[in-house]
């Protein structure tokens, strides 16, 4: 039989190879701060959930939160279409909002249930896994573990999609449908991190793996490949840190664990790492291989 | 859907005219290509030349009016078209290298979830020996200079296979020499049966490369044979008032006829 500890750990590790996999199209579709203002808008989901239904069940909470994280993508779509303003002014807003929204109904149901036990919606907010029951840790496994087939399944559209938008269309696929589905993608593997990984944190546990992957490799099946073994590697170690050290929730430490990786991959990887390409940005790369290229067949290189 | 004006046209536009804002950025364009050849659409910027291959794919709402190829809307028709976008339009640190990218154009005819095989990587690497890129096909595509990128992009678009193509400024940013290796393959590739629309804007070039010439500004000024419709006259009604355009273009013009 699966200890409890074990199955927190199996469940943070799946979550994170999936942030990985799913992290990996929102980092290069530039949609990493997508995944923030999804999981904050989640948090008065969560709430409007629970207040409903007063069910404590981690599953019936996460589909509330999925719809409010969902709403929130949504409204950042539409404001960017009416309205004038910024892409980064538009994204402080709504998760602003929303989080604030969030914290305050978090406060007032923890004020009005005080000596209830479970309804502990405050440990969404930073994330604690330790606490979580088998089953919803069943059901939150089984909704990462779809996410990634998807993706692994779809990989050779999505790569199309966000390498080159209008070559997709013009070949018939349906791009905005895709996208659609990727942003639902990021929204559900969002969700899915709130009770491990917490409202204000998840996000991060969809760009670091990713973006730390991106300086090991240059081609997308690997970069995937090394962001999801960075994802399952910081939710392994944040979960076990979290076990021996008291009082500590597990978002922070999987964060954590996946910054160290990041800024080991940034001085360390083969290829682009800072310890081998110091003083170079990518352009002085780019000029000096233009330079080194046979000229019979690079007329060009010299500009 | 109406009925197409021109049953036997590859492509035909009718009444086509696409707004911003309100704004008529193309207005009331009509247009029917026949036969086989290597069409250029020129005209100053702001033009709506980009727009027009835009809106004939789909890529950009058409207010009124409607693009059919072979009879059909075009978007019954893609496996049949092919498209160059313009060499800004992605991100050329994409982790992809030059042989992924060109497979891309293979993917329309895989359809859903299939992978590329052993043969439509053969067709790959074929493509880029016909653009002379063979020898980077494991290259990633940030460290290709711009010509090599240009020619990546042709690439896939011939891996589509397509019987009419759209390029948007293909030649843009490119030296002398890979123009040469452009221009060579476009000819080929209407040599064996293929259309070729280029958005083009290079007035020197028109009449030794293209067959046949759209001349645009908002609206189409005059279409037709390179020979009978790229004259002076028309390109003063293209660009207006622009008077240095007009100048160089007047002596490019002129010493064409001269060299003929």
């Amino acid at each position: 039989m699966l200890t409890q500890t074990t199955l927190v750990l199996l469940g943070t590790v799946l979550l994170g190879i999936t942030a990985g996999l799913v992290g990996t199209f929102a980092y290069l579709r530039r949609r990493a701060l997508a995944g923030d203002v999804i999981a904050h808008s989640a948090l008065p989901g969560l709430c409007f959930a629970f207040l409903i239904t007063e069910s404590r069940s981690v599953t019936v909470l996460l589909t509330g939160a999925l719809v409010t994280g969902v709403a929130g993508a949504f409204l950042m779509s539409v404001l960017r279409r009416v309205s004038r303003l910024r892409e980064d002014a538009i994204l402080g807003t709504v998760l602003s909002i929303a989080y604030g929204l969030g914290i305050a109904l978090t406060r007032s149901i923890q004020n009005e249930y005080r000596n209830e036990q479970g309804a502990d919606l405050e440990s969404f907010i930073i994330g604690r896994a330790a606490t979580m029951l088998t089953g919803d840790m069943i059901q939150i496994a089984i909704a990462s573990l779809a996410c990634s087939i998807t993706v692994l399944l779809l990989y050779k559209e999505f790569k199309l999609l966000s390498f080159d938008e209008s070559f997709c269309r013009v070949q018939g696929w349906p791009a905005t449908r895709l996208d659609l589905l990727l942003m639902f993608l990021t929204a559900v593997t969002v969700i899915v991190g709130l009770p491990a990984v917490g409202v204000v944190l998840t996000a991060a546990l969809l760009i670091i793996p990713s973006a730390a992957a991106r300086f090991w490799t240059d081609r997308l099946s690997q970069m995937m490949i090394v962001a999801a073994v960075i994802g399952g590697l910081a939710g392994a170690v944040g979960t076990g840190l979290s076990a021996r050290l008291d009082q500590m929730p597990t978002g922070p430490l999987i964060v954590l664990s996946a910054a160290g990786m990041f800024l080991a991959s940034w001085l360390f990887a083969p290829k682009h790492g800072r310890l081998w390409n110091r003083g170079l940005d990518d352009a002085d790369v780019a000029a000096s291989v233009a330079e080194v290229l046979p000229s019979d067949v690079s007329p060009e290189a010299s500009s | 859907m109406n009925a197409p004006d021109n049953p036997d046209a590859i492509l035909d536009i009718h009444d086509m005219t696409v707004a911003y804002d309100r704004r008529p950025v193309l207005f009331n364009i009509d247009l029917t290509l026949s036969e086989p050849g290597l069409v250029a659409i020129v005209g100053p910027n702001g033009a709506g030349k980009s727009t027009m291959i835009k809106a004939v794919m789909g890529l950009v709402p058409i207010t009124s009016g409607h693009a059919t190829a072979w009879s059909r809307p075009v978007d019954e028709q893609v496996r049949r078209i092919g498209y160059v976008p313009q060499r800004e339009s992605v991100d050329w640190a994409f982790p992809i290298n030059v042989l992924d990218t060109v497979l891309m154009g293979t993917y329309g005819e895989l359809g859903w979830f299939r992978r590329p095989k052993a043969k439509h990587r053969q067709r790959a690497l074929d493509c880029l020996k016909r653009v002379g890129m063979q020898d980077f096909a494991r290259r990633q595509i940030g460290q290709l200079s711009g010509g090599q990128q240009q020619r990546v992009f042709l690439a896939r678009a011939l891996a589509q296979e397509a019987e009419l193509y759209f390029m948007d400024e293909p030649m843009a940013g490119v030296d002398a020499a890979t123009e040469r290796i452009i221009f060579d393959l476009l000819q080929s590739l209407r040599d064996s049966g293929r259309t070729i629309v280029v958005v083009h804007h290079d007035l020197r070039t028109v009449r030794e490369y293209f067959d046949d010439v759209v001349l645009l500004n908002v609206r189409i000024v005059a279409s037709g044979p390179v020979a009978t419709t790229f004259t002076a006259d028309n390109l003063q009604k293209t660009y207006g008032g622009r008077l240095s355009i007009l100048d160089t273009m007047a002596e490019a013009v002129q010493s064409q006829r001269e060299s003929e």
